[in-house]
C-alpha cells in the first residue's frame, strides 16, 4: 500500500433533522471535505445500531462517524443521549478489539453548522488517513 | 425481483459541473436489479417528472432511485410523481449527489466516483423497500383545556368559536386564575377584573364550552385524536344545578375564621364560600376541612337558609369519562415560597409582603377595599421599599430560588410603584433593581414614566437585609452607582417573588408523557418554530406552564395554541408517518427494553395467544407499537435485544445494505 | 508576580469564579463592615475579575472584612466574595513574609457553629 495514494473509507451516519441538514448546508456553502466520507441518512442518531458500525468495519471501512443533534436539541427529545451512551460503550470495546478510538467518533452537528460539519469531516478524515488502513477485523471480514 | 429505475439529474451544471452524469447513469445501469437508467437536465421539472412516470409504466418499475439534490429538497416531489404513476410513494429513494457530492468536491473523477457509490447505496436500499401505507386514525372533535386562567379561557374561547366543543377543567371553585386576583394590568393600567370578567361570562354562556370547576384530571390514556380522560369532580357539597349564587349561606355560616386563599390569607372567609363576587360558575362551595356539619354533624345552618335546596352534605366525588382529540395544558404559575429568604424577614413581619399580596392590598375588592394599609397595624405606609429579583436569577442553591428570570416582575413593580405614587403622592417609594428588563411594546416608556413623572426612586443595587425594629423595617441595601450602603426605615417591604410552574404540572406531564425542563416548565416541540406544541402529538401548551409570560403574551400564545387545536380537530382522520417501528411478535420476548426507551409512550404490551409446534396454544407477552403515536426515531430498534423491533423505511437490513454498498 | 499570574493564583486559591457575578450588589448590601471598608465586597469581585488587584493588596479593607460569610450566604449566584477577600489577604500576608500562624496553632474544631474557614481567617487576620 502506498501512503500517497491511500484513500480512507469513511462511513458517516447523520440524523435527518440536524446533521444531515448540516451536511446539506455545507454543500450549499460549497465547503469542501474529502470525498472519502459517505453519508447514510438515519432518522435519528439513536437509530444507529452498533451492528451497523461493526458491519462497516467488517466490510473494510477505515472510520465510522455518527452525527446527531446537540444534546438537548434532539428532534425526538432524547435519542442522542442513547447514542452517546451506546457508542461510548461500543467504542471502548472496539478499542479493546484493536480498532483505535480515533477511528470512531460521535459528533453533534446542528442544521445551522455547515462549517462545523465540513471541519469535522476534514479533521476526521485526516485523523483516519494518518492511522492508515484498518486491518484489524481482516480475519472477520466477509470473504468476497 | 425488483425492477429499479435510476434517474440521474444534471441540475443544470450544479451536478453536471463536477459529476459525469452520463457515466453515473451508465455505471448504475449495470447494477443488479436495475431495469432502466437515464439522465436528464432537470428531473424535478414537469418534463423530468413525466419522464419518470413514463419509465415506470414502460419498464414496469417496482422502485426508483433519483440521483439529485438533497431528499430534504425534493423527496416529497418525487414521491408524488411515483404515486401519480401508480407506484407506492415509499418505493422512492434519493441519492444526494448535489449537496453532499457535486457541491463539496472539486474535480470530476472524484465527484463521479462518489456519485456512483451513493447511487449504488440508494439502489441497495430501494431493493429492500416495501410499499408503506400511512395509518389513519379518526379524530374525536372535542378539546380539553386543563386550567381555567386567562390562558385556558382564551384557548377555550378560540376553539369554541371555531365550532368545536371544549371542556375546561379547573381545580379551584371558579375560573379566572391569577389574573382575577390582579388589580391593574400593565402597561395600559386597565383594571384586570374589567377585562377578564366579561371573558369569564362569555365562557360560561358559550354553547360549546363546559366548565368543570373544583375538578381535577385523574387519568389520561390514549393518543393524539383519541385521549380517554377521567375527570374527578370533587364534592363541593352544593348542587351546581340548583345553587343560584345568592350568598345567603355565606352570610349565615358561623365558621367565619378560615384564611381566605383568594386574598392570600390576608383576611378570612366562612366555611361555605364563593371566592369572589364575579366567580364563574357563581356557585357556593363548602370547605370540608372547616365545615362543622361535615366534620362532626353539628350545624346545618346553610341548608336551612338555602331557599333553592342546593346544599347536599352527602355529595361524593364524581368521576366523568370523556374522549378528546386534543389536550391543552394551561396550568399556570405560583409565586415561590418566601420562607427560605430569612434575610428579608418575610416570616417575621406582616409588613413584608409579596407582590401578589400587594396586588390584593390595592384591589378594590381586596381585604382593605383598595386602601393601601399596612397588614400589621392598618396604618398608611409612608416609605415603601420594593425588592426585585427575589428568587429569580438565583443560581446559588436550587432549593431557595430559580435560575431563570421571571420576566414579569420588572413591569409589575414599576406599575405598583407608579400607582402608589399616583394615589398617595406623600409616599416615598424605592425600587432596588439588578437590571430593569422591559422589552415589550410600550414597556420601557412605562418604566421611564414611573421614574420621570411619578418620581419613583430606582436604585441599582440589592437589599441585603431587612430587620423589623419597633414598627419600622430597617432596610440595609447597596447603591452600586453611588458606591454607598443605604439604610432606609421602611413601613412596607414588597418582594417581587420569582414565579414557578404550578405543582400540578409535573403529574400532568407524566400522564401526558409530555416532556418538561429542569424547572418543571413544559418543553415546546421547537423553541422557535413550534412554540405552542408539546413534542407529544396532540398536546398543546398555553400560558405560563411553558415559561414565564405576561398577560399579552399569554393571550397570544393561547390563541396560537387554539389555532393548532382547531387545525387538528378540523381533520376527520389523521394520516400518520408510515416510517414507524413495528415489532415481530414471533421474536419478541416481552422484556420491556423498548418500552423504557420510547420517549412517546408508543409501545405497550399485550398478552397474545400463539400456536406452538405441538398445536397447543400459549399466551405470551409481546410488544405492540401504536403507529399513531410512534414518531419513528428508532431508539427501540437498537434497544431490542432479540431483534424483534424494526423501523419501517429505515429497516436494519436496508441500512446494512447501504453500508455494504458503500464499503464495496 | 505579574498581575495575570496573581489573578490566576487568587482564583485558584479561593476557588471563586468572578465571571458568575451578575453585579446585583447583594454582597455589599448585606455586609456589616461596609462603612469600614474602602473597597467593598462587590468591588473585590469586580477588581479581581478585571485584574486590578494592586490597590486591594495595599488596602486596609483586607483587615476590616469580618469574614462573617454573610456575602457568601446571600449571594444569589454563588460567587462567594469572602473567599476572594481571604485569598487576597493571604497574598498580602505572604508578601510581607510574616505569616506567623502554623497549622498547629489551630485546634481541630474550635466551635461547631462557626465555619472553619472563618476561624482560620480570623487567626490570620489578628495574629498580624
Amino acid at each position: 500500500m502506498q501512503m500517497n495514494n491511500y484513500k480512507p473509507l469513511i462511513v458517516a451516519f447523520c440524523c435527518n433533522w440536524c446533521s444531515y441538514a448540516g451536511a446539506d448546508l455545507a454543500g450549499n456553502n460549497r465547503l469542501s471535505y474529502p470525498a472519502d466520507v459517505k453519508i447514510i441518512r438515519v432518522p435519528c442518531s439513536c437509530r444507529v445500531n452498533p451492528m451497523f458500525v461493526l458491519r462497516a468495519f467488517q466490510r473494510g471501512a477505515d472510520g465510522v462517524i455518527i452525527c446527531g443533534c446537540h444534546p438537548g436539541d434532539c428532534h425526538y427529545t432524547s435519542g442522542n443521549y442513547y447514542t452517546r451512551r451506546r457508542m461510548a460503550l461500543l467504542f471502548s470495546m472496539l478499542d479493546y478489539l484493536g480498532i483505535e478510538k480515533e477511528r470512531t467518533r460521535v459528533e453533534w452537528v446542528s442544521a445551522a453548522e455547515g462549517a462545523k460539519f465540513a471541519a469535522t469531516m476534514n479533521d476526521f478524515a485526516e485523523t483516519v488517513a494518518k492511522l492508515g488502513e484498518n486491518k484489524r477485523l481482516e480475519d472477520l471480514r466477509c470473504k468476497r | 425481483m425488483q425492477r429499479i429505475g435510476v434517474f440521474v439529474c444534471w441540475c443544470g451544471s450544479n451536478i453536471a459541473g463536477t459529476v459525469d452524469v452520463k457515466a453515473v447513469a451508465e455505471a448504475l445501469g449495470k447494477e443488479p436489479g436495475v431495469a432502466f437508467s437515464t439522465d436528464y437536465q432537470y428531473m424535478c421539472s414537469q418534463a423530468g417528472q413525466d419522464m419518470i412516470k413514463a419509465a415506470i409504466h414502460e419498464h414496469k418499475l417496482t422502485g426508483i432511485v433519483v440521483c439529485s439534490c438533497s431528499p430534504r429538497m425534493h423527496e416529497a416531489t418525487f414521491r408524488k410523481t411515483a404515486a401519480a404513476a401508480g407506484l407506492n410513494p415509499y418505493m422512492v429513494e434519493i441519492a444526494n449527489i448535489r449537496e453532499q457530492c457535486s457541491w463539496v468536491h472539486k474535480d470530476i473523477p472524484t465527484g463521479t466516483e462518489k456519485a456512483i457509490i451513493l447511487g449504488r447505496a440508494a439502489i441497495a436500499k430501494v431493493s429492500l423497500n416495501t410499499p408503506l401505507t400511512p395509518g389513519e386514525t379518526p379524530v374525536t372533535k372535542r378539546a380539553l383545556v386543563i386550567g381555567g386562567g386567562i390562558a385556558g379561557i382564551q384557548t377555550a374561547l378560540d376553539i369554541a368559536d371555531a365550532g368545536f366543543p371544549v371542556d375546561i377543567v379547573e381545580t379551584k371553585p371558579t375560573i379566572g386564575g391569577k389574573m382575577a386576583q390582579l388589580d391593574k394590568t400593565f402597561p395600559t393600567l386597565d383594571c384586570a377584573a374589567c377585562i377578564l370578567t366579561p371573558k369569564m361570562v362569555e365562557v360560561a354562556q358559550h354553547e360549546n364550552i363546559r366548565i368543570f370547576s373544583y375538578s381535577e384530571v385523574e387519568s389520561i390514556k390514549g393518543f393524539v385524536g383519541n385521549f380517554d380522560v377521567t375527570i374527578k369532580k370533587k364534592a363541593r357539597y352544593v348542587r351546581e344545578d340548583l345553587c343560584t349564587g345568592c350568598g345567603a349561606c355565606v352570610e349565615k355560616c358561623p365558621m367565619k375564621k378560615v384564611p381566605n386563599e383568594f386574598n392570600l390569607g390576608m383576611d378570612n372567609r366562612p366555611a361555605v364560600y364563593i371566592p369572589f363576587a364575579q366567580a364563574v360558575p357563581k356557585v357556593a362551595t363548602i370547605d370540608p376541612t372547616a365545615c362543622n356539619m361535615l366534620k362532626n354533624g353539628k350545624c346545618g345552618i346553610c341548608s336551612k337558609v338555602c331557599t333553592a335546596g342546593a346544599i347536599d352534605y352527602t355529595q361524593k366525588d364524581e368521576f366523568i369519562e370523556e374522549r378528546y382529540g386534543a389536550i391543552v395544558a394551561a396550568t399556570g404559575f405560583n409565586p415561590i415560597s418566601m420562607d427560605k429568604f430569612d434575610e428579608f424577614a418575610y416570616s417575621q413581619s406582616k409588613d413584608v409582603i409579596t407582590s401578589l399580596e400587594f396586588e390584593r392590598l390595592t384591589n378594590a375588592a381586596g381585604p382593605t377595599a383598595g386602601k393601601l394599609l399596612r397588614p400589621s397595624d392598618g396604618r398608611h405606609p409612608q416609605t415603601i421599599v420594593f425588592v426585585q429579583c427575589v428568587g429569580s436569577r438565583c443560581a446559588a442553591c436550587a432549593e431557595k430560588g430559580k435560575e431563570y428570570c421571571s420576566k414579569i416582575c420588572c413591569m409589575y413593580t414599576a406599575k405598583h410603584a407608579m400607582l402608589t405614587r399616583d394615589k398617595y403622592p406623600d409616599t416615598e417609594v424605592y425600587v432596588f433593581y439588578i437590571d430593569v428588563r422591559t422589552p415589550g411594546k410600550n414597556f420601557d416608556e412605562f418604566y421611564r414614566r414611573a421614574v420621570e413623572e411619578y418620581g419613583v426612586n430606582y436604585i441599582k443595587g440589592m437589599v441585603g437585609k431587612v430587620t423589623p425594629e419597633g414598627d419600622k423595617l430597617k432596610v440595609q441595601a447597596s447603591d452600586l452607582i453611588a458606591n454607598k450602603q443605604l439604610h432606609i426605615d421602611a413601613d412596607l417591604v414588597v418582594l417581587a417573588a420569582a414565579i414557578e410552574p404550578d405543582k400540578s404540572a409535573r403529574p400532568l406531564a407524566t400522564m401526558l408523557t409530555a416532556s418538561m425542563d429542569t424547572n418543571d416548565f413544559f418543553t415546546e416541540a421547537h423553541p422557535k418554530l413550534r412554540p405552542v406544541e408539546s413534542p407529544t402529538a396532540g398536546v398543546f401548551l398555553s400560558g405560563t406552564c411553558q415559561g414565564p409570560k405576561d398577560i399579552p403574551e399569554t393571550v397570544s400564545q393561547a390563541g396560537a395554541a387554539a389555532s393548532k387545536v382547531v387545525g387538528l380537530l378540523a381533520k376527520d382522520k389523521l394520516t400518520g408517518n408510515p416510517c414507524v417501528a413495528h415489532s415481530d411478535e414471533l421474536m419478541c420476548n416481552g422484556c420491556s427494553s423498548c418500552e423504557r426507551v420510547c420517549p412517546y409512550g408508543a409501545i405497550t404490551y399485550e398478552d397474545k395467544e400463539f400456536r406452538q409446534p405441538d398445536r397447543t396454544t400459549k399466551i405470551r407477552r409481546v410488544a405492540s407499537v401504536n403507529p399513531a403515536v410512534c414518531q419513528g426515531c428508532g431508539a427501540c430498534t437498537v434497544a431490542c435485544p432479540s431483534g424483534a423491533m424494526d423501523l419501517k423505511g429505515f429497516a436494519s437490513m436496508q441500512i446494512m445494505a447501504e453500508v455494504d454498498a458503500i464499503c464495496k | 508576580m505579574n498581575s495575570k499570574n496573581l489573578q490566576d493564583e487568587l482564583l485558584r486559591r479561593s476557588g471563586v469564579n468572578p465571571k458568575k457575578c451578575m453585579r446585583c450588589g447583594k454582597c455589599s448590601a448585606t455586609c456589616p463592615a461596609y462603612d469600614e471598608m474602602e473597597f467593598h465586597p462587590h468591588q473585590f469581585v469586580y477588581m479581581v475579575e478585571t485584574g486590578d488587584i494592586k490597590p486591594l493588596l495595599s488596602s486596609e479593607s483586607l483587615y476590616r472584612c469580618l469574614t462573617c460569610f454573610a456575602c457568601v450566604d446571600r449571594c444569589p449566584r454563588g460567587v462567594e466574595p469572602a473567599k476572594l477577600v481571604e485569598a487576597v489577604r493571604l497574598s498580602a500576608i505572604r508578601a510581607q513574609g510574616n505569616n506567623r500562624i502554623t497549622p498547629d496553632d489551630i485546634p481541630a474544631i474550635l466551635d461547631e457553629d462557626i465555619p472553619q474557614q472563618a476561624i482560620v481567617s480570623a487567626f490570620r487576620k489578628y495574629t498580624k
